[in-house]
């Protein structure tokens, strides 16, 4: 059985469908990329998969358990629960500005172990939570190349760095599947590789990943399989080498021949 | 009336508008926090109640409101006796929690929406969004117009006077029409500039501090 199972997700924004019945799986440690032209559904797929926006129809099968299926209705509390199974870097980084990067790291941790825990938590049990979190932080940080930037703010971090930030900001709440919407549309072309180079460390600790993206060549070299969207279906699916290689479907040409064209 | 006995009486006066704007500034900030969630309520009709609340508030002149919560229980054959300075805290909260209320709004609405979802990707509940993530945002950004109502405050307090209530002004006006003295009315123009001044440095230090990050 796959690890990650999508099923028939719809999803309209008023007359708009903008998904129309999108089916894949993924395997554990996988990288998928999904490339596609503006429009054509990606990110509202991935805001889907973390519960920013909820399919018409549907479901969303991780491990064996239904997270989401169109037909039920879940509590705020629930969504909260589920949607932590998915980690979400956003392209414009979302980062909290009046927290420090270290700061913008153990917020979510501290509030989910501390403020939400179900048990009262002594004076001593939480300082020794915090600390663990914070440990924790400042490994993440550190693996992401920011040790030397705990205690700046995101103002005065370049975007790549930014970047960098949230990606640690999401790993630090350990999702199983970590997704990234865009990760470097929103920075100068210098300043892209340092953020796909994290991703790509990422990738060498087994980490399973979705990433919406617009780098070809990155998504050619890093990912095990590609999902090619169009008007809201998928239209091509395969490893790279089929979809960049040998792609079938006419779009799939069209499009992959246009993005070598601002390339080169 | 020598000068020093002019001083000694206005700031009997001085301290009624401190006592007024103090607490009204104590009552209107959270109040106007309250009226705000009403007029953003997902609930129509909650919503309606408040937006018509702060449309009667804001189209009316604070004087009337003022002279309202004071002979207003009377006219409607309600027989109690209210405190002056209390019917114009009353009136002053209700008015300034309106202005602050869309102040409020205004700083909410303009915080980016990437910051709630980047707050629930995260798992965090509604409430630890807005008070961790939002409200401190929310602050710096309207550091400055509620500087702006603040400091009309202070002179508003002016007010207080249509019913009798002896503050700065009316206790300048009482020394005209008993002793006949002209200046002290200009002398209580140096008060107020004097505490407006101090709240213009304290809140440009506040804005100073809050300035640590940008964004």
């Amino acid at each position: 059985m796959a690890f990650l199972e999508v099923n028939g997700i719809f999803k309209r924004f008023g007359k708009t469908e903008v998904l129309k019945g999108i089916d894949f799986t993924m395997d554990k440690g996988e990288v998928l990329a999904i490339i596609g032209s503006s429009g054509s559904g990606k990110t509202t797929l991935l805001r889907c998969m973390n519960f920013l926006e909820t399919p018409d129809a549907g479901r969303i099968v991780l491990n064996g358990e239904e997270l989401f299926n169109a037909d039920g209705k879940y509590s705020d509390r629930e969504i909260r629960e589920k949607r932590l199974h998915f980690g979400l870097v956003f392209q414009s980084f979302n980062l909290f500005p009046q927290y420090t990067v270290l700061r913008n790291v153990c917020l979510a941790p501290e509030l989910m172990k501390i403020n939400q825990s179900e048990k009262k938590l002594s004076r001593a049990e939480k300082t020794q939570i915090r600390k663990e979190i914070e440990e924790n932080a400042r490994q993440i940080l550190a693996s992401v190349g920011l040790s030397d930037k705990l205690m700046n703010y995101p103002c005065e971090l370049s975007g790549g760095q930014q970047q960098r930030v949230a990606i640690a900001r999401a790993l630090a709440m350990e999702p199983v599947i970590l997704c990234f919407d865009e990760p470097t549309s929103a920075l100068d072309p210098e300043l892209t590789g340092e953020v796909l180079k994290v991703i790509r460390e990422l990738k060498t600790t087994d980490r399973t990943m979705i990433i919406v993206t617009h780098e070809m060549g990155f998504a050619r070299s890093a990912a095990d399989k590609v999902i090619f969207m169009a008007d809201g279906i998928i239209e091509e699916y395969g490893t790279p080498e089929e979809v960049f290689g040998n792609p079938k479907s006419e779009k799939t040409v069209s499009f992959l021949e246009k993005s070598l064209e601002n390339i080169t | 009336m020598s000068f020093l006995e002019v001083t000694a009486q206005l700031s009997k006066g001085f301290l009624t508008t401190l006592q007024i704007f103090g607490i009204t500034l104590a009552g209107a900030l959270p109040l106007g926090l309250l009226i705000t969630f009403g007029s953003m309520s997902k609930i129509k009709p909650i919503k309606w109640i408040f937006k018509v609340f702060v449309w009667i508030i804001r189209g009316t002149p604070l004087m009337l409101q003022i002279i309202l919560v004071f002979y207003g229980p009377g006219l409607i054959g309600w027989d109690i006796k209210i405190d002056r300075l209390l019917a114009v805290i009353v009136a002053f909260i209700i008015n300034y929690a309106c202005y602050f209320s869309e102040i409020y709004r205004g700083g909410i609405e303009s915080i980016p929406k990437g910051q709630y979802e980047a707050g629930q990707v995260l798992g965090m509940t509604k409430s630890q969004i807005f008070f961790k993530v939002v409200l401190f945002q929310v602050v710096k950004r309207i550091v400055p117009p509620m500087g702006n109502e603040i400091i009309t405050l202070v002179k508003d307090t002016s007010l207080a006077r249509v019913i009798s209530v002896i503050e700065l002004v009316k206790s300048a006006q009482d020394i005209i029409s008993q002793k006949s003295l002209i200046w002290p009315l200009f002398y209580v123009g140096a008060f107020y500039l004097l505490f407006s001044g101090l709240l213009t440095i304290l809140l440009n230090y506040a804005e100073k501090k809050l300035n640590y990050y940008q964004g």
